[in-house]
């Protein structure tokens, strides 16, 4: 199979790189783009580890081509924010200790960026039902979920 | 919400919630997990499994895949026969259980489903997995053996050389049963399962190999939990010197007991890395990781209870049967043998006896899952408890307070429960407060007075169930500080390895004490082979006790180093100095010099190495508190709210204690409520994706609570810690199937087998039906 250009967007700067019809978006990520901050834990779409934001969407990049993205805008964990300067969701889960082993990390922040931009107050359950797509092994979600209710609450009252 | 630590000193790190130091980087994306490690010229490899789950391997032939493009190499038996060697038992060498264990690829025989036959190599990982498909394996299929019955009475042997397929048996015994039984006024006998479950972390296993034929040297990376054993065992197989072996712990996606066992992967790739000259690389998918990495539990128990007419618990008697699979692995007979030690808990029961069947059968072998043998063993003396109690007329919670061991019984003897320990002993403890405090803060009175209450079809139950466990201890951990010279910090090189729990903040914490400096000023490195000459590894809740006693020591013994040093540098004796919050003082005040002055005036590097061994287990111990609604109609089961109470001893981080604690809970309520592993009455395994194998989502159980306490310091370490990290998960089946059975109370039905499915306590509602008439 020959490898073919893909063009695309990746954290606000135009990336380009070679792909196989067959090569998942997440391995193009990792391997071709060395954006490793994206992670594999079933390659079958049921862990959301995988997850980065497509043209604003959360999408499972296990589950995509990366000839299926060109021409797209794609945000990973990478263009979240820097050790330096955290996201408010990013700086959420390390006050609220929501991550362990921090392998699920990566999808679950880019879950959760996606869902409180399109929506910035959801409830406790509502933060539940999505979250419900990606699996962490080791928090028990519990610390995540007061991790993202809380973030929700300091970007509203940066906004107000 | 943040945990609120109790009884803390707030002069110092240890006991802070401080935020963990390994966040900034996985929040970010730049951990660095095996599948991030690349090297120059690399391969991938993929392994060809059996998909039979018993027989006879008749001829493989990979000329097909041979002849791909990009394909580099095949290897099968015939490839490694020559220095094959078994993988060795690290722990718990049950007699018998040699005779069985697993060679890196199969022979003559496959023996479970996921078992390798081959390995492929290739330039890419795509390509290695297209060849698999095109090497033909002809087997010749046996009858499989897949429970107790069918390996004791044997139409197949799993391994024809031994003429059995009961790997080991053994009784051990306190007091005198048999006497107990005849003086008791009640008896109960009942049939319990535990089924088969593992740790599944959300990283797969991986291994990443390099030769260096120049200084014939191997560097394999993904390793962790015990890398210091795993060098020893790879550099054997390798026919190589340990100095010539490597094992880079880099960050790890969780383990929880299976993973960074030695499997045959951990030969595979480092042989393939080496005959080839080139760096390869082995990530495991998440179906071979469901088929192939570790499972545990899979213990069944007929458990008979002899009890005075007031409740006082006069002996025990279980018949253990464990499933341990196709071949004995690197924990041996850790499973077996703790359930049987635990079958007692934490109950003052003089005479207790265990008959133990340890078989093999066509599955995958069995390691250790957080709790080994211990999740399995509260679950079938909790259950009969209770069921005890309600014969007697006696509140569950009552019965366990006449029974539970009182501090003032400590250290309390618990006999010689396995063959190869000596005596075992609570060490420390005060099993009653933290029952209490578990009762307290569940408000057990209100929810026991809902026991069976019927609110709009949902049925109320509350479920207790007690537990201890001993752990942290065994082999040395050994620790290394090093002044840096560029700023007078720390590098602390630890020979305990992370699975994610957060030990780089951890171990900092307690070297920032020990030595009176900055937090920030510490850096941690752990877990890889070349850090120390010798180290072991983390296991069985031992990193805080042995790494962090080790720590301390280590600690001291560069105050000491330091102070010729010191000396010299002020012009003052030895014994003039004293060393004050990361200083040196004369006595007098005077003059005095800190690690960075110190750093630079010295030549040479400023370092001390120290370690830590203790034989001398420590006991954790708790409650946990179960409140559901089960609906009658559907089977359906709602958690409403779990509590947790455990005396860890000495708290370095609550904030991470309560994290390990509440995951911990969630791990242990996917084993009583979703995760099988299972399979077919051919061997066929039934659990090979997460759509099959189902673990805890974050809408499955909302609201925990969980409280560590320092009631009991560990007389064995300087921390006074003991092992922290098992206390949610071990009771978690024992109180589900307490509180789902006290909610069915009205029916009768009882909990005999975990997982509680909605399908059961259906089943379980409509047999009582029936049975009742109705
Ligand atoms: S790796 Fe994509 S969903 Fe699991
Ligand atoms: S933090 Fe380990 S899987 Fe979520």
């Amino acid at each position: 199979m020959t490898p073919r250009t893909v063009k695309l967007r990746v954290n606000g700067e135009a990336r380009e790189g070679q792909a196989e019809p067959r090569l998942l978006l997440a391995d193009f990520l990792r391997h071709e783009l060395h954006l490793t901050g994206t992670h594999v834990g079933c390659e079958h779409g049921v862990c959301g580890a995988c997850t980065v934001i497509v043209d604003g969407r959360a999408m499972r990049s296990c589950l995509m081509f990366a000839v299926q993205a060109e021409g797209t805008e794609i945000t990973t964990v990478e263009g979240l924010g820097t050790p330096e300067n955290l996201s408010p969701l990013q700086d959420a889960f390390h006050r609220h200790h929501a991550l362990q082993c921090g392998f699920c990390t990566a999808g679950i922040l880019t879950t959760m960026t996606a869902l409180l931009k399109e929506e910035p107050d959801p409830t406790p359950d509502r933060v539940r039902e999505v979250l419900s797509g990606n699996l962490c092994r080791c928090t028990g979600y519990i610390p995540i979920v007061d991790a993202v209710l809380d973030a929700a609450e300091k970007i509203r009252a940066a906004k107000a | 919400m943040q945990p609120k630590p109790e009884g803390l000193d707030p002069k110092t790190f240890i006991g802070q919630p401080i935020l963990r130091n390994e966040d900034a980087r996985f929040l970010t994306g730049g951990g660095t997990y095996s599948d991030d490690v690349t090297r120059p010229g690399m391969l991938h490899a993929a392994i060809l499994r059996s998909s039979h789950a018993h027989g006879l391997v008749r001829g493989i032939d990979a000329s097909e895949a041979l002849a791909l493009p990009g394909v580099v190499a095949v290897y099968a038996w015939a490839d490694i026969a020559d220095i094959a060697q078994p993988i060795p038992i690290r722990l718990a060498p049950l007699v018998g259980l040699d005779r069985f264990p697993q060679y890196c690829l199969a022979s003559d025989k496959v023996r479970f489903v996921g078992e390798p036959i081959a390995l492929v190599v290739a330039e890419s990982r795509y390509i290695a997995e297209d060849a698999l498909n095109l090497i033909s394996v002809d087997i010749e299929e046996l009858p499989a053996i897949v429970d107790f019955a069918g390996a004791s009475a044997p139409k197949s042997l799993l391994h024809d050389a031994h003429g059995t397929n009961i790997a080991s048996a053994y009784e051990v015994q306190r007091g005198d049963v048999k006497a107990a039984f005849a003086e008791a006024d009640y008896r109960r006998r009942e049939t319990f399962v535990c089924q088969r479950h593992t740790g599944v972390p959300m990283e797969t296993r991986a291994v990443i190999a390099e030769w260096d034929v120049a200084a014939q040297h191997m560097t394999v990376w993904g390793a962790t939990k015990v890398p210091f054993p795993n060098r020893a065992t790879l550099a054997k197989m390798l026919g190589l010197e340990d100095k010539s072996v490597d094992l880079i712990e880099v960050d790890v996606g969780g383990g929880f007991g299976i993973r960074g066992e030695f499997y045959p992967e951990d030969f595979l790739i480092p042989f393939a890395a080496k005959k080839l000259g080139r760096p390869v690389k082995w990530i495991e998918d998440r179906r071979e990781h469901l088929l192939s990495a570790q499972h545990s539990r899979d213990v069944s128990c007929i458990l008979e209870i002899a009890c005075k007419s007031d409740g006082t618990i006069l002996g025990l008697y279980a018949e253990l049967f464990v499933d341990l699979g196709a071949y004995v692995r690197t924990v041996g007979g850790v499973v077996p043998a703790k359930a049987a030690q635990f079958v007692p808990g934490p109950y003052r029961i003089a005479n207790v006896g265990c008959s133990v069947q340890i078989f093999l059968s066509n599955k995958t072998p069995v390691g250790t899952y957080r709790a080994p043998g211990r999740y399995e063993s509260n679950f079938f003396r909790e259950r009969l408890i209770d069921m005890a109690a309600h014969d007697l007329g006696i509140d569950p919670a009552e019965i366990r307070r006449r029974n539970l061991v009182l501090g003032s019984e400590m250290p309390y003897g618990i006999g010689k429960l396995v063959p190869y320990e000596p005596e075992g002993e609570y060490d420390t403890g005060d099993f009653v407060a933290a029952f209490e405090r578990a009762l307290q803060d569940s408000d057990w009175n209100a929810l026991n007075a809902r026991q069976g209450e019927d609110e709009d079809g949902w049925l109320h139950g509350t479920g207790l169930a007690c537990f201890v466990e001993t752990g942290g201890a065994g082999p040395k951990e050994t620790a290394r500080l090093v002044v840096r010279k560029e700023d007078g910090g720390i590098n602390l090189f630890i020979g305990s390895s992370a699975l994610g729990q957060g030990h780089e903040t951890v171990f900092a914490q307690i070297c920032a004490d020990a030595l009176g400096i900055p937090f920030k000023g510490i850096r941690v490195f752990h877990g890889s082979t070349t850090y120390l000459d010798e180290g072991y590894g983390t296991y069985a809740s031992r990193a805080i006790v042995m790494g962090g006693s080790a720590v301390l020591n280590t600690a001291e013994t560069l105050i000491e180093t330091m102070k010729p040093l010191a000396a010299e540098a002020l012009g003052f004796p030895n014994e003039a100095l004293v060393w004050k919050a990361g200083r040196f003082e004369t006595e007098s005040g005077g003059s005095s010099i800190g690690l960075a002055e110190l750093a630079a005036a010295t030549a040479q590097e400023i370092r001390a190495d120290g370690s830590f061994s203790s034989t001398r287990r420590t006991a954790s111990y708790g409650t946990h508190v179960a409140h559901v609604a089960v609906d009658r109609r559907t089977g359906k089961i709602r958690l409403i709210d779990y509590y947790v109470v455990e005396d860890v001893g000495r708290i370095i981080n609550p904030l991470i204690v309560h994290g390990q604690a509440v995951g911990g809970v969630v791990q242990g309520l996917g084993g009583a409520f979703l995760e099988n592993l299972a399979y077919d009455e051919n061997g066929q395994f039934l659990a090979g994706s997460f759509a099959d194998y189902l673990m805890p989502t974050a809408t499955d159980f909302p609201s925990i609570h969980c409280t560590s306490l320092e009631l009991s310091r560990a007389p064995s370490n300087p921390l006074g810690a003991k092992g922290a990290g098992e206390g949610g998960t071990t009771a978690a089946g024992a109180a589900i199937g307490n509180a789902v059975s006290a909610a069915l109370r009205k029916y009768g039905a009882e909990v005999h087998e975990l997982p509680v499915t909605p399908s059961k306590v259906w089943s379980l509602i409509a047999q009582a039906k029936a049975a009742a008439g109705q």
